[in-house]
């Protein structure tokens, strides 16, 4: 898309009309407007409805700011992407981001095509079948499967929608704020097993062990005898973009005492390594 | 101890890729870097050698350094690559004569068209195994004679040397003017439209047509056979193996026995099915090719059905129409609508290869209403691709004592379920995907691990395939009926649209 397009398109954008809302329920239901907030509101507003790019100066006197407070404002935006920089006039522009703004920023299809090859040397390393999942609405969307490689009968789970609390792909998800919990909570979770997490303290408390120990488990959370790990997959800058994990019968994922076995846990965060890294995630 | 890894080498249309596998085929490490496509004209499509020679000096070490393996962990390497591209280059400067004519360019039609009229196919066919087309080496090399100044002289002296990309990443690989070896593999010398099918040799009386002189020929191998050992980038890791990239995906879907096929789903997509040691001839627009040759057992043969264009119209519908941001990007654009809205793109750029084989033919896109949305046309790109599929497979069924029952395939293509899904709706049958997509890379490992004794024998391979992902048919027959009554119809509408000369 030009640029031009790219500003034409966010002018009509119903981004900047949510924000623009977003400071009038302030209003009326709390205590006051966050004053930053809307001031961004106003830059965007005027950044889309204006004829192109503006300095720094345009931007303080239109809305009549301190050139101080208009630059703390335009460079926290810019670190979010929603504004750019242009290098050689210093002029600023509405960001890319913010017309990718509600839709994954990666597309699901592209995720499975570059974690193809990990996923696959995951199942073939660690004897039990592959899953990749994304989320989707309050549920983890399965976007890639590879059987496990004992060449029985078995049926692509591409597409299926697993549970956010009762996964461990899901409980991956959850940690690293892919999809939010509030919600999940506020519905009462469905307790598939007696082993399934429902309340908000014993889905907090995995949370907080999943952050601590950078992968997550569920034994027996969503069907007696089935066992699932999983560790983040992460985009650029860290952003976790999905999970990746294996999953099979407990007495293939787990050892005597119902632990997940080290060595799982090794191959599926390696794994998810290996495809955090070609996706542009530096430090993992 | 320590454990040792098989490197393998794929030189593709788009691409030159380095993966590092362990003893049991599992993948470890990859690197891949892409090199430019140059289309100074309609039709020509061309590579710089020299970039390749260069990217491979990049993915070879990144691909080593990702996996954290040494050169000397590695027992062998193992090289595939795209066939029937043509290099010249000078033997004692290791400089190439002008760009690499690539595999889809169609420059040679008139030569072609030509040589059909005044000799005749049979000639050609009885030979080795083709009739002229623009796909292979040998009217290439006869066009650069007639075009460059002076290069016959030069190639009949020696002086300078024609290869395939196998041919001259080896050369480079052993030495380059320091005595490289200038050798090339059975499968590859079998696109070439000089080599005796039968023999493996070189066929005088082909060359004589083409005007071809011996000396700047490499000498022909088995494909698995340890060649030398490598002075640049590996040194003293003896290469073991040599194949086109299609032979390759043949080997590393573990086709070892008559009546096994695969279909590699790339740039372009290529059915190939084993016929072993008896040479069939198709009545139905196949090609008879080498499907491999181990040292001295006797040449396996494989009937091969070649489409010249599906990946590259993803490319196409990225690069040249701007649509997607990405390859995988057409599969969501795709899913946006629920048909094909009665639009059919036959993607004829490089005019239809098999079963058809009309150069006159280019690409058409019919059916266009109102109502075509890009998601449509997304879809059509999808489906040319599972109906070019079919026509090969009916044309294998024809050939072929057995129908197939379930086609294995791999390639970049097979991470979209949008079209496996389709191409097993098509053509009735399973669809199946093995646990490395990257098969060409990992039958160029394979065949090299064996030639060095890394891997013992093919049943040890064949236990290592896995079914990694399956798609069963779910279309209803009438519905198949009429999508391919309009597909074949689609495809009437792209021949004679070049005219003769
Ligand atoms: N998810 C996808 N859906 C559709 N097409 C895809 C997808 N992913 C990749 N492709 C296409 O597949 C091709 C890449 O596949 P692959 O990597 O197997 O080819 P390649 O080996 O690079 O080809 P070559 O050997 O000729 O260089 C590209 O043409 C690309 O457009
Ligand atoms: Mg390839």
């Amino acid at each position: 898309m030009t640029f031009q397009a790219a500003i034409s398109t966010a002018a009509t954008d119903p981004l900047v009309n949510r924000l623009s809302s977003l400071t009038e329920s302030y209003d009326r239901d709390m205590a006051g407007p966050v004053q930053s907030i809307e001031r961004a509101a106003a830059i965007l507003r005027l950044l889309a409805g204006g004829p192109g790019r503006l300095g720094l100066g345009e931007v303080a006197a239109s809305l009549g700011l301190a050139k101080g407070t208009t630059h703390g404002i335009l460079r926290t935006l810019q670190s979010v992407d929603f504004v750019e920089q242009d290098e050689a006039t210093g002029k600023y522009q509405l960001g890319a981001a913010l017309l990718h703004l509600g839709t994954s920023y990666l597309d699901v299809n592209e995720l499975r095509s570059r974690s193809i090859n990990w996923a696959d040397a995951l199942a073939a390393r660690s004897g039990a079948a592959v899953r990749l999942g994304v989320p989707l609405e309050g549920k983890v969307l399965i976007v890639h499967h590879v059987f496990r490689p004992d060449d029985t009968f078995q049926t692509l789970d591409v597409g299926s929608l697993l549970p956010l609390h009762a996964s461990a792909l899901g409980k991956v998800l959850l940690a690293y704020g892919a999809a939010s919990l509030e919600p999940l909570v506020e519905a009462e979770p469905e307790a598939y097993t007696r082993h399934t997490l429902v309340s908000s303290q014993q889905l907090n408390r995995a949370i907080t062990e999943t952050r601590d120990a950078g992968w997550a488990a569920a034994v027996q959370e969503m069907i007696m005898g089935e066992a699932d790990i999983a560790a983040p997959i992460r985009g650029q800058g860290g952003l976790v973009v999905g999970a990746v994990g294996v999953s099979g019968p407990v007495e293939s994922i787990c050892d005597s005492k119902g632990h997940p076995h080290a060595s799982l846990v090794g191959l599926t965060r390696n794994a998810a390594r290996a495809i955090s890294r070609d996706l542009g995630a530096a430090r993992w | 101890m320590v454990e040792r890894y098989v490197i393998s080498i794929d030189q593709g249309t788009m691409s030159t890729r380095c993966i590092l596998f362990d003893h049991r085929g599992r993948l470890v490490s990859v690197a891949q870097k892409e090199h430019r496509q140059h289309f100074p004209k309609p039709g020509w499509v061309e590579h710089d050698a020299i970039e390749i020679w260069s990217n491979l000096q990049r993915v070879v070490p990144r691909a080593l350094d990702n996996g954290g393996v040494r050169p000397d962990q590695v027992a062998a390497i193992g090289i595939a690559n795209q066939r029937e591209t043509t290099v010249l280059w000078d033997r004692r400067t290791g400089v190439p004569v002008g760009n690499a004519i690539v595999w889809q360019d169609t420059r040679t039609d008139a030569l072609v068209e030509e040589l059909r009229r005044e000799t005749g196919d049979d000639f050609f066919i009885e030979h080795c195994g083709l009739s002229p087309t623009t796909y292979f080496s040998a009217p290439r090399i006869r066009w650069l004679f007639d075009h460059v100044d002076g290069l016959r002289e030069r190639a009949q002296s020696g002086e300078v040397l024609f290869g395939t990309m196998e041919s001259w990443l080896i050369w480079n690989l052993t030495g380059g003017p320091d005595g490289g070896l200038h050798i090339t593999d059975a499968t590859n010398a079998s696109r070439t439209m000089l080599m005796d099918i039968r023999t493996l040799t070189w066929d005088d009386e082909l060359l004589a047509h083409f005007g071809v002189p011996r000396p700047m020929l490499p000498e022909i191998r088995p494909s698995i056979e340890s060649y030398g050992v490598a002075h640049a980038l590996l040194p003293d890791v003896r290469i073991g193996a040599a194949l086109g990239d299609q032979q390759a995906a043949l080997f590393g879907q573990t086709c070892f026995a008559p009546g096994e096929a695969k279909c590699t789903y790339g740039t372009g997509s290529f059915l190939l099915l084993n016929t072993g040691t008896d040479l069939v001839r198709s009545r139905h627009g196949l090609l008879t090719t080498v499907g491999y040759k181990v040292t001295d057992e006797p040449t396996v043969y494989a009937l091969e059905g070649p489409i010249a264009v599906t990946g590259s119209l993803v490319q196409w519908f990225r690069d040249r129409l701007g649509l997607i941001n990405s390859a995988p990007e057409i599969e969501t654009l795709a899913r946006t609508v629920e048909d094909n809205g009665g639009c059919y793109i036959v993607p004829a750029f490089s005019g239809l290869f098999a079963p058809h084989w009309r150069s006159d033919a280019r690409g058409v896109i019919v059916g266009l209403t109102a109502y075509i949305t890009k998601g449509h046309l997304a879809r059509a790109v999808l489906e040319a691709t599972g109906w070019q599929t079919r026509e090969v497979v009916d044309a294998m069924n024809a050939d072929a004592p057995r129908a197939l029952k379930e086609l294995k395939v791999d390639g970049g293509m097979t991470a979209n379920n949008l079209l496996m899904q389709f191409v097993a709706d098509v053509l009735d049958v399973p669809v199946v995907r093995p646990m490395v997509s990257e098969t060409v890379s990992l039958g160029a490992a394979y065949a090299a691990g064996l030639a060095v004794g890394y891997w013992p024998d093919l049943e040890g391979l064949r236990r290592n395939w896995h079914r990694a992902g399956q798609w069963l048919p779910t279309m209803d027959s009438a519905r198949r009926e009429t999508e391919y009554d309009n597909w074949k119809r689609a495809v009437e509408r792209s021949y004679g649209w070049i005219r003769p000369q």
